[in-house]
């Protein structure tokens, strides 16, 4: 009689002593700035101050540019891992904002466009947090350009990744054909697929419900 | 071996099918005994096993029952155990009072008699002279000498009409003062009534006691003789008090949720909003540990004040080591409500910070609407974080009658069951008997036509015996004659 209930109160102990799994979320959003999409930089504002009210303590958020070379720290913006506390996240949450609005006034347009150096970064990045949930946001009209000596024909681990593209606008030339858009699209969304992520495209912003 | 090649024993299908049909009747027909006494046996034994299982369960609600009814009589004897003692400590309490002024009384009250008596013997009227004029005037009437006769008598007149001044004067005065005595004696006939009435009252209130006890030692002896009308009401009061326990704690465990709500946002300031242990927030079970120890608290003050009696250990202590515990008792609960309004005061600012910094990510002026009776709501979570641990002290009272009352309840239900199982392996003895038989009937039922042909050459050999037997029940008849 005594030895099951030891077994029972045993089991319940390590049940207690069990690690617990991760609940944190890890947020990485790249903002491309490179000429063509510029004017749209200011909506990286609205996605970031989205993605803040619905973090909670322990979840991490990165903010990033796209530029001529994307795969370096020098890019990320800010960034934080908020505090167990929820008095202390809410404020690391208004300083994030305040730097991200900083960041939003003084952008410069790039030349060129490294979507994948930021995409590579962001896993980097994202993987090294260990959330239990990734999603990196884009940003971007999804049309890289590489500037010469820049190689980034690699495959992506996005295993573990949910990767979704924000305001994909269309290009003048998209607009003559809509065929490069919709393969720009389907090609990034190969690439991500193909490396074990989800893909989603998200257009219009004053519906972010599913966002995160 | 195939349906399609039992059919195709010979060349025509219906004829195999024709000729199986009559090798399977014939089978089952000479079978037909063997698996009679199959089923029979079958039957038999599935119903004995049911009875037998019946029975079983049947005794194990008599002794469930048995032992529920010891359980009820010994609750209800401990309860009106508990009744009695309360009753006589209260006649105690009421003679003890009443005794203990008694010398004080005996002595006001004989003193008031004493003075009353005394006033008693002042005021007796004491009649008025007789004059002392009658005879003289009677001596003088009779003299013969007519002027001085006259002269004396008017002088006898002038003197008797002043002694009856003189003497209603006296009169008067003398009533007068008896009527101040007799005023006097008011306040102590007060005092004697008033007396008397709280001797009555008291002997009334005994007498209403004495009345009471006389009612529960008259259930105290049914209950000890164990009478079926006894345990009828205890075990009646017994669900009663479940219910009512029940709902109590339904409201209880309501008032928890609240006070849990209170301070579980706070908490995540002191442990972290982000550790888990096992699938639970580690913030959300400290605040669930923090109403734990209270309401733990709230019952060992109220076992340590006698009112409940779920821990003997305690009870049994000393009156000293009580006095001591309720004091301990008491200043944790004190304790744990003024960390509670704290935490419920964290709770607002932290609330108001989130707020203002959700206001600004939704990109509004943080705090453009300010709330000017926002204080109300922050006085009203303080207050409730202080008076919610110790209205779940009172928990203890409805904690105890409820578990007293589960055995009974649990006994009832067990009983109860028990009675529906034992009815429903009885049902399922008697089914499988009747089965049993149908099965031996759905049997014979394909083998109509040989047990038709039976029965006709069965009848035909009766027939054949019959005449005989007629014939030699006449020969008798013949021989009698």
């Amino acid at each position: 009689m005594r030895c099951p209930r030891l077994l029972l109160l045993l089991g319940l102990v390590l049940a207690a002593c069990t690690p617990p799994g991760a609940h944190n979320t890890g947020i990485y959003l790249l903002v491309d700035t490179s000429g063509s999409y510029n004017r749209q930089v200011r909506k990286a504002e609205q996605i970031t101050l989205y993605a803040l009210s619905r973090l909670q303590s322990a979840d991490s958020i990165a903010v990033a540019r796209i530029d001529t070379g994307s795969f370096t720290e020098k890019d990320i913006i800010a960034k934080a891992t908020f505090d167990d506390r929820p008095s202390t996240a809410n404020q690391q949450k208004r300083a994030f904002a305040s730097h991200v609005e900083k960041f939003i006034d003084q952008s410069t347009p790039a030349p060129y466009t490294d979507i994948t150096g930021g995409l590579l970064q962001a896993i980097e990045f994202l993987n090294e947090k260990h959330p239990a949930r990734k999603e990196i946001l884009i940003l971007s009209d999804m049309k890289e350009d590489l500037a010469k000596g820049y190689v980034r024909d690699l495959p992506l681990d996005f295993r573990g990744f949910d990767v979704v593209a924000l305001n994909v606008t269309k290009l003048r030339a998209d607009n003559f054909d809509p065929r490069l858009y919709l393969t720009r699209l389907d090609e990034w969304r190969a690439r991500v697929e193909k490396g074990g992520g989800r893909w989603r495209v998200i257009n219009d912003l004053d519906h972010l419900d599913g966002l995160l | 071996m195939s349906m399609t090649s039992l059919f195709a024993i010979t060349p025509w299908p219906a004829v195999s099918a024709a000729i199986l049909l009559i090798l399977l009747v014939a089978a089952l027909y000479f079978a037909r005994d063997t698996a009679h006494q199959a089923i029979q046996a079958s039957a038999s034994t599935l119903a004995r096993g049911l009875r037998l299982a019946a029975h079983s369960v049947t005794h194990a609600q008599e002794r469930l029952a048995a032992r529920n009814r010891q359980v009820l009589l010994a609750a209800g004897r401990e309860a009106k155990e508990r009744i009695v003692e309360r009753e006589f400590v209260r006649v105690g309490d009421t003679v003890r009072k009443d005794l203990a002024g008694y010398p004080d009384m005996h002595r006001r009250l004989s003193e008031s008699i004493q003075r009353i008596a005394e006033d008693q013997e002042k005021a007796i009227e004491v009649p008025p002279d007789v004059p002392g004029w009658a005879e003289a005037v009677k001596v003088v009437a009779e003299l013969d000498a007519r002027n001085a006769g006259a002269d004396i008598l008017a002088d006898i007149h002038k003197s008797m009409v002043k002694a009856h001044a003189e003497a209603i004067n006296d009169y008067r005065k003398a009533s007068a003062e008896r009527h101040a005595l007799l005023r006097r004696m008011m306040p102590d006939w007060r005092l004697i009534q008033d007396t008397l009435g709280r001797v009555n009252r008291s002997i009334t209130s005994v007498l209403d006691r004495s009345q009471a006890i006389d009612r529960h030692m008259e259930e105290y002896e049914a209950i000890v003789r164990g009478e079926d009308r006894a345990l009828a009401v205890l075990s009646s009061s017994s669900i009663v008090y479940f219910f009512v326990s029940a709902l109590v704690l339904a409201v209880a465990t309501a008032g928890t949720a609240v006070n849990f709500t209170l301070i579980a946002r706070p908490m995540a300031e002191m442990v972290g909003g982000t550790n888990f242990i096992g699938a639970f927030r580690t913030a959300d079970i400290a605040a669930l540990v923090i109403i734990m120890v209270e309401i733990s608290m709230g019952l060992f003050l109220m076992e340590s004040l006698r009112i409940t009696r779920l821990f003997p250990v305690i009870g049994a202590l000393s009156d000293k080591m009580r006095t001591r515990m309720v004091i301990t008792t008491f200043l944790i609960l004190l304790l744990m409500a003024c960390i509670e309004a704290g935490l419920a005061y964290m709770r607002e600012v932290l609330l108001l910070d989130e707020m203002a910094t959700n206001a600004l990510l939704r990109g509004e002026e943080a705090g453009s609407i300010v709330n000017t009776h926002l204080w109300i709501t922050t006085a009203a979570q303080m207050g409730m974080g202080f008076v919610l641990p110790f209205a779940l002290v009172f928990v203890a009272i409805p904690l105890e009658t409820f578990v007293h009352s589960l055995r009974t309840v649990v006994g009832l239900t067990g009983i109860a069951l028990l009675q529906v199982l034992a009815l429903l392996l009885r049902l399922l003895g008697n089914a499988s008997r009747h089965l049993g038989a149908l099965a031996q009937r759905a049997y014979d039922l394909p083998l109509f036509v040989p047990l038709w042909i039976e029965s006709r050459k069965r009848a035909a050999a009766h027939d054949a015996a019959r005449p005989r037997g007629k014939s030699d029940a006449s020969a008798l008849r013949e021989a009698r004659t």
